[in-house]
């Protein structure tokens, strides 16, 4: 497991994107070399920093999607209409092209190997992507840690590593996933669309007794409520780590 | 509606450039309240002007950082004490 | 797209980072109508550094405040009975963005100035939710600073300073005070919410005072 173990302060590198892959027709994973990367931790992000020709910048902060692997530096990047920059980072931006990235950042929002609490995961739409990184990265340990995740998104087009997540849940071991849809359901789908809430998580989370770790992430208000239905079911807050992405991001 | 606001994870990677560790994982005691609790736990505003980090308690400013071209101003009036682990 | 088939380096401009090849961003112009460092912008960035404060307008007040301590104090209805004006301005916030042309309605710093006697030099700045700023009294004076109620014809919105902020557009726009609630006068400047944190203490944009020290 890689520590980000970096003397001194952290600046930007330059990264160059390898390959690009669509996860949705709307969302992209952007493979990224980065020469001289420390390796990072999964639940870790990057900030990324673009400029134009005329000197105008701009900054987003994205989450990594993969555990730690040499230099490869995966990000998955929705994209967010009438946004700024993941147009440009699902449209334009092309193998070779290079781009300015400042990281591992973020040690709080880290699930570790070495930690033995059963683990929930909820994530809000493109929340998923630093508790995908959570899930490769248990599976790259070869941990039987139980995880259980909780995916909520608008219709089942929106599910990002779908066929993956299906794989893993099959053959990873102690990993399972609950889908909560909140626009439109898949045919043959039990309940009409509806918002993660009491129910959703006491069904497919873990009973607060057992002490597990949870990882709240995706916009604002979702984790604010989903926070709080955690606590208000008797988890202790200590162990209820969120990470808000804002409104939309783009 | 509450107002939108990121948490303290937002703080990792602009006090990254400052600090030769992860500081967001540190403890931080609200100077208005008292509240305790890690850096990554604060409610931030920003990015610009600049980044304000509140007390989910109370409110009230705990941290903020500006970035200059050429410096970062960190005022840590609103924290009595920061416990950094190692 | 196909690109070349060396890898030319990435090129750095200075002071920034690299140029990321075709990002373009916003649509945004300079000109030289703009300050220097500004862009042009269509829509209306909210910034902020916490919640918006909701106040309730029964209970809002406007204070002034001298160097000796006496009040002037107006309440929503006191305000609305005052003559108002229709400045039409251009702004400039310091993270780069401009507007040109924008339309208010408020009353102006002369009006409620005008029966307060001071010999004060500054004025200390502060909003309902706790943000404050400082600038010289003789900038929110001779037509230069309103108590702004409305934008672009409608209620000023509680996201962009709602009911009332203050509005001083020959400087940066952390000077225009969302949700003011008084002004304190002062033979000191004293350095506000931003001004303490590594802003410049007056803030023109036409000499680029962005920061302490420009």
């Amino acid at each position: 497991m890689a520590r980000a173990a970096i003397p001194g302060r952290l600046s930007w590198r330059v990264g160059t994107l390898a390959e690009a892959r669509a996860e949705t027709p709307t969302a992209r994973t952007l493979v990224l070399d980065v020469p001289g990367w420390p390796g990072h931790l999964a639940g870790q992000h990057v900030d990324v920093r673009l400029t134009a020709e005329d000197g105008y910048s701009t900054q987003r902060s994205y989450s990594i999607a993969a555990p730690a692997e040499g230099e490869r530096v995966e990000l998955t990047i929705q994209a967010v209409p009438d946004g700024e920059v993941s147009p440009y980072l699902t449209e334009v931006f092309s193998p070779g092209d290079p781009l300015e990235l400042r990281g591992p950042v973020g040690g709080w929002f880290v699930w570790r190997p070495a930690v033995i609490q059963p683990v929930l995961l909820v994530a809000g739409g493109s929340g998923i992507v630093p508790l995908m990184a959570m899930i490769r990265a248990r599976r790259a340990a070869g941990s039987r840690v139980p995880f259980r995740l909780i995916y909520s998104v608008r219709t089942p087009d929106d599910i990002y590593y779908a066929d993956e997540l299906r794989r893993r849940t099959r053959d990873d071991g102690g990993l399972d996933v609950a889908y909560v849809y909140t626009r439109s359901v898949p045919d043959g789908w039990p309940h009409p669309p509806r918002r993660v809430g009491v129910a959703e998580v006491n069904t497919h989370g873990w009973p607060p007794d057992l002490t597990p770790d949870c990882f709240v992430c995706g916009p604002t208000g979702f984790v604010e409520t989903v926070a709080d239905i955690l606590v208000a079911l008797g988890h202790d807050p200590r162990r209820v780590r969120t990470e808000r992405f804002g409104p939309t991001g783009g | 509606m509450s107002d939108q606001h990121l948490d303290g994870n937002a703080l990792a990677g602009p006090l990254r450039e400052i600090f030769a560790v992860d500081v967001t994982t540190a403890t931080s005691r609200c100077a208005a309240c008292g509240l305790a609790g890690a850096l990554a736990s604060l409610q931030v505003y920003g990015p610009a002007p600049g980044l304000v980090a509140r007390c989910p308690g109370c409110e009230e400013v705990v941290l903020r950082m500006v970035r200059t071209p050429d410096a970062a101003w960190l005022d840590m009036r609103g924290t009595v004490s920061l416990r950094i682990p190692l | 797209m196909n690109g070349p088939l060396i890898t030319l380096r990435p090129r750095k401009l200075p002071g920034v980072g690299i140029v990321t090849p075709g990002f373009r961003g916003r649509p945004r112009s300079s000109g030289p109508e703009l300050p220097p460092g500004q862009y042009l912008t269509e829509d209306f960035p909210v910034l902020s550094a916490g919640p918006t404060p909701r106040v309730p307008m029964d209970r809002w007040e406007f204070v002034i405040t001298t160097e000796t301590s006496r009040e002037h104090r107006w309440t929503w209805a006191e305000l609305m009975a005052l003559p108002s004006e229709t400045p039409t301005v251009d702004i400039h916030c310091v993270t780069k963005w401009s507007k040109l042309g924008t339309t208010w309605r408020g009353v102006s710093l002369d009006t409620l100035m005008s029966d307060v006697d001071t010999a004060a030099d500054y004025a200390f700045v502060h909003s309902y939710g706790g943000y404050t700023t400082n600038l010289p009294l003789e900038d929110l004076l001779d037509g230069r600073a309103w108590l702004a109620y409305k934008f672009d014809g409608d209620d000023l919105s509680p996201e962009h300073g709602g009911p009332a902020r203050l509005l001083v557009p020959h400087l940066y726009l952390w000077k225009s005070a969302k949700w003011v609630r008084g002004i304190q006068l002062r033979f000191d400047d004293q350095p506000g919410f931003w001004e303490t944190a590594g802003y410049h203490d007056y803030g023109d944009p036409w000499r680029e005072q962005r920061y302490q020290g420009d």
